[in-house]
């Protein structure tokens, strides 16, 4: 059997094709859109809108680290608190430039991304997992007993923020709302370049198959180590965005409820989608809202169902569903 | 001279007497672990249930503190099997992100159930009156409570060993442990081993929990609080060990013990840098398989 | 002598009590056909992972081209030219035929890690890879995810991606293992048809196949090399078909 030689014309066309995945969908302006959008629609909730955002960036970086590499954390709060107490230290002690502080706190947390995943991406499945942990619980101890820092449980108060590109943080939440997206857009930029780069494409075949990564020479830690420390400093914006918006910054930017919940909140959305984040946030703090009316107590209860719930009837969260939905309208289709 | 030797006598027992809670308590995660491969965030449940269950029979109902311990581990154990068979079973070999969401959504759920039905505030544990009080041992008095703590659990752990070692359950676990496959070929059903090892481990974590509900308190968030040292434990040990939970056990319960004491300002810091450190090292725990 | 592309010196490695490699010395001459034998359980993949650095022996050398790559990373040996493909099929099941070959190519082109431009404006990788594909004859899948594939088309896609990486050496574990007769005809002929400047190390049980590519033969016993030579001698040695004892005998 000979081997089948297609022609140039069909060679040209499927190399075109595997080319331009990366083009822009017009379906990717939609959270812009409904960004804009919503400070007309709701003028009321713009200071809630910024905390959205901020954490929409945090599951960001999460979705990197989770969704693309594949390595799975619990404490990828260690990074959004270093990155918080950073910038709320420097506006605590009388640097309150908001774009400078962002950029030292992103600093800040990276640091900390690459020292402790130097250590903990050389551990594979349960100890790594654990391991993660640690670095987070440790950090949160750390805080905790700093007091005379960091305020200890009481929270670091006496921030004073200083205008953004000469706009005052108001009671509204008007600048915050614009600082927020615009930190989330230009975040979103990189994370969307990082993920069509030849690096990015590297990482999901590390999630696929390391084994296979190490066969084609693939430098794997050092290309998960670099990931790590990316979103860590990613991480480490958000944490910043939430202390610099709310001029606090208290012990639970370092927690495991945090880092629990941003994973969470990634699921819902769907992991390694880039999109999850934009999905998954709002339709955690939603359910959170509608649940806390009913009943505060036991949130945890059914945060926990439905955690169990996605993870055995719709894996894959909202991305998933769609895509199964899709799926099965085309099947009819048919 | 003599005050830093009664410091360490004491610092050695009450860290014995809480490595041996925590290895009881970590040694059924290993197995699983190791034998299944699933990572079981909500084991730490097991011992509160056990815990819960337990006190819950001397406290309400009277019953005598053997049978109440007995009855701990042996809802644990009944309610393990639907959980592994209908619930954990789907997600053998699946994603581990899978497995660690699945565990925590369940850990989840039963820190809010337990407040529900048991409120927020940690469970009484009073001992039999036999096992209350003061004990002299040698040259000094110690509480007679945690000494009964760690010869029980020296001879558990002893029992484990043997049964381990010994009976053709045991044998069976190591040959699934080291190789599933062949484990399987030579005609041993991994479907029923698992079940019982997960119901084992289960139960000694229930045990672990009950026995222990002086050192570490019975209440709601027991299972999401104390996980990173269930965790650590393992780690350090080693999966799919019996042994190697041991030390690490001996190891952190001492550290821990010895550092809250000599270094309170920093809690358990140095717990956790030492565990980096250690897992630095030795990335597979002390002994791990290759 | 001339430098052998791989060889080992008293390679051997223990698990535990069993010794699953037992002093192998072994020589690979450049653009060879060589193919390796032996019983299940004689250690053959296991001598493959040791060349390649997926585990690290207890004693012994390993040389590529003349250097010493004992204590080398198993990726930086693949950039020295030392390929390898697996005996169950790994590949990334989730990508498309031709993003498998892809990062294989733009690794050895060392532009893997970029971070800044995106992949597909890389074309001269993409097309090199194209190439590969067109060769083998699967460019028809190429945008089809693995998965999807017939099993022996996959084997393909492993074979298109050892050739991405520009192998000096190629190890071929079990090439047609697992794919129905129909279609292991392509397999054996792609490997007859690979560059003469390849030195090719193959692992078979099924004798036809090696008896048909191989020029030179080493047979493996329990973590040893038994006997080595041209495949007239081993056909002709006892202790070979003493070994092999109820298999089936080469023609």
């Amino acid at each position: 059997m000979t081997a089948e030689t297609a022609t140039p014309l069909a060679a040209a066309a499927v190399i075109d094709a595997f080319s331009r995945r990366h083009r822009l969908h017009w379906a990717e302006a939609i959270p812009w859109v409904l960004m804009v959008g919503a400070y007309f629609v709701f003028p009321d909730y713009l200071a809630l809108g910024a905390q959205v955002l901020a954490t929409i960036l945090f599951g960001l970086s999460l979705d990197l680290i989770l969704g693309y590499a594949g390595i799975v954390t619990l404490g990828h709060a260690a990074f959004f608190g270093t990155g918080a107490y950073v910038a709320g230290l420097l506006a605590a002690h009388g640097w309150g430039e908001p774009i400078t502080g962002l950029l030292v706190a992103a600093l800040a947390a990276a640091a900390v991304g690459f020292v402790s995943g130097a250590v903990v991406l050389r551990t594979q499945g349960l100890t790594l997992l654990m391991l993660t942990l640690v670095v987070a619980t440790m950090l949160y101890e750390a805080a905790n007993k700093a007091t005379p820092i960091t305020g200890g449980a009481d929270g670091l108060g006496g921030m004073d923020v200083w205008p953004v590109l000469g706009f005052r943080f108001d009671l509204f939440g008007k600048v915050a709302y614009w600082y927020c997206g615009a930190a989330l857009f230009a975040s979103w930029i990189v994370a969307r370049n990082i993920v069509h780069s030849p690096f990015g494409r590297s990482l999901t075949g590390i999630r696929e198959n390391e084994r296979r990564m190490h066969a084609i020479g693939s430098p794997v830690f050092w290309r998960r180590l670099a990931i790590y420390t990316i979103a860590a400093g990613m991480a480490g914006v958000a944490g910043a965005l939430i202390a610099q918006t709310t001029a606090f910054v208290g012990l639970g930017v370092l927690s495991f409820d945090r880092s629990g919940a941003v994973l969470i909140m990634l699921i819902l959305g769907g992991v390694g989608r880039l999109y999850g984040a934009f999905i998954g946030v709002p339709l955690y703090m939603i359910l959170q809202d509608q649940f806390a009316e009913v009943d505060p107590v036991y949130w945890y209860f059914w945060i926990g169902l439905i955690l169990v719930l996605v993870v055995v009837f719709a894996p894959g969260g909202a991305f998933g569903f769609a895509d199964r939905l899709i799926r099965r309208l085309r099947r009819r289709a048919r | 001279m003599a005050d830093a030797f009664a410091a360490a006598v004491s610092i050695l027992f009450h860290g014995l007497a809480f490595a041996m809670v925590l290895y009881l308590v970590s040694v059924g995660l290993s197995v699983t672990m190791g034998l299944m491969g699933f990572v079981n965030l909500a084991h730490g449940v097991f011992a509160a249930a056990g815990g819960y269950v337990a006190t819950t029979l001397m406290s309400r109902v009277g019953v005598p503190f053997a049978p109440a311990i007995a009855g701990g581990v042996l809802a644990a154990m009944i309610a393990s099997v639907p959980l592994e068979r209908w619930l954990y079973r789907r997600l053998y070999g699946k994603d581990e992100l899978d497995q660690v969401l699945l565990t925590i959504g369940l850990a989840f759920m039963s820190v809010a159930a337990a407040k529900f039905v048991w409120g927020p505030l940690a469970q009484p544990f009073h001992p039999p009156p036999a096992l209350s009080g003061q004990i002299e041992l040698g040259f000094r008095e110690f509480p007679t409570y945690r000494s009964f703590l760690i010869a029980s659990g020296a001879v558990l752990v002893t029992a484990l060993w043997l049964g381990l070692e010994r009976t053709r359950f045991g044998a069976q676990i190591r040959a699934a442990v080291d190789n599933r496959r062949m484990a399987q070929s030579v005609g041993v059903n991994t479907s029923l081993l698992f079940t019982c090892a997960f119901a084992l481990g289960s139960g000694l974590a229930a045990l672990g929990g009950s026995l222990g509900a002086e050192i570490l308190a019975i209440e709601p968030g027991y299972a999401l609080e104390h996980l990173i040292y269930f965790l650590i434990v393992v780690s350090v040990g080693g999966l799919g060990s019996i042994s190697g939970p041991f030390f690490a056990a001996l190891f952190l319960g001492v550290a821990d013990t010895g550092f809250k004491y000599l270094l309170p300002e920093f809690g358990a810091f140095f717990i956790y840098a030492l565990t980096l450190v250690i897992l630095l090292w030795r990335p597979r725990g002390l002994f791990g398989h290759a | 002598m001339s430098e052998a592309a791989l060889e080992t010196q008293g390679l051997s490695m223990s698990f535990g009590a069993l010794r699953v490699a037992n002093d192998i010395d072994f020589r690979l001459e450049p653009g060879a056909r060589h193919a390796l034998i032996g019983p299940n359980g004689a250690g053959k993949t296991t001598f493959v992972n040791l060349v390649t650095g997926a585990l690290q022996p207890s004693a012994g050398r390993i040389m590529l081209a003349g250097h010493d790559i004992t204590r080398l990373a198993q990726a930086q040996r693949v950039k020295r030219g030392l390929v390898r493909t697996f005996q169950i099929t790994a590949l990334f099941r989730g990508l498309s035929v031709l993003e498998n070959v892809t990062l294989a190519v733009g690794e050895r082109h060392g532009v893997g890690g970029d971070m800044l431009r995106p992949s597909g404006s890389r074309r001269a990788v993409i097309a090199e890879a194209y190439a590969l594909l067109e060769r083998l004859g699967i460019a028809d899948e190429a945008l089809r995810p693995v998965k999807e594939l017939a099993y022996g088309r996959q084997r393909l896609v492993e074979i298109a991606v050892a050739l991405g990486l520009d192998p000096k050496v190629l190890l071929l574990d079990e090439p047609a293992a697992g794919v129905p007769s129909a279609e292991s005809g392509t397999i054996i002929e792609m490997i007859e048809r690979l560059p003469t400047g390849i030195a090719v190390l193959i692992i078979e049980h099924d004798m036809d196949l090696v008896f048909r590519l191989a020029r030179r033969i080493t047979v493996m016993v329990q973590g040893a090399v038994l006997v080595e030579g041209p495949p007239q001698e081993i056909a002709a040695d006892p202790r070979v078909r003493q070994v092999y004892l109820g298999e089936r005998e080469p023609a």
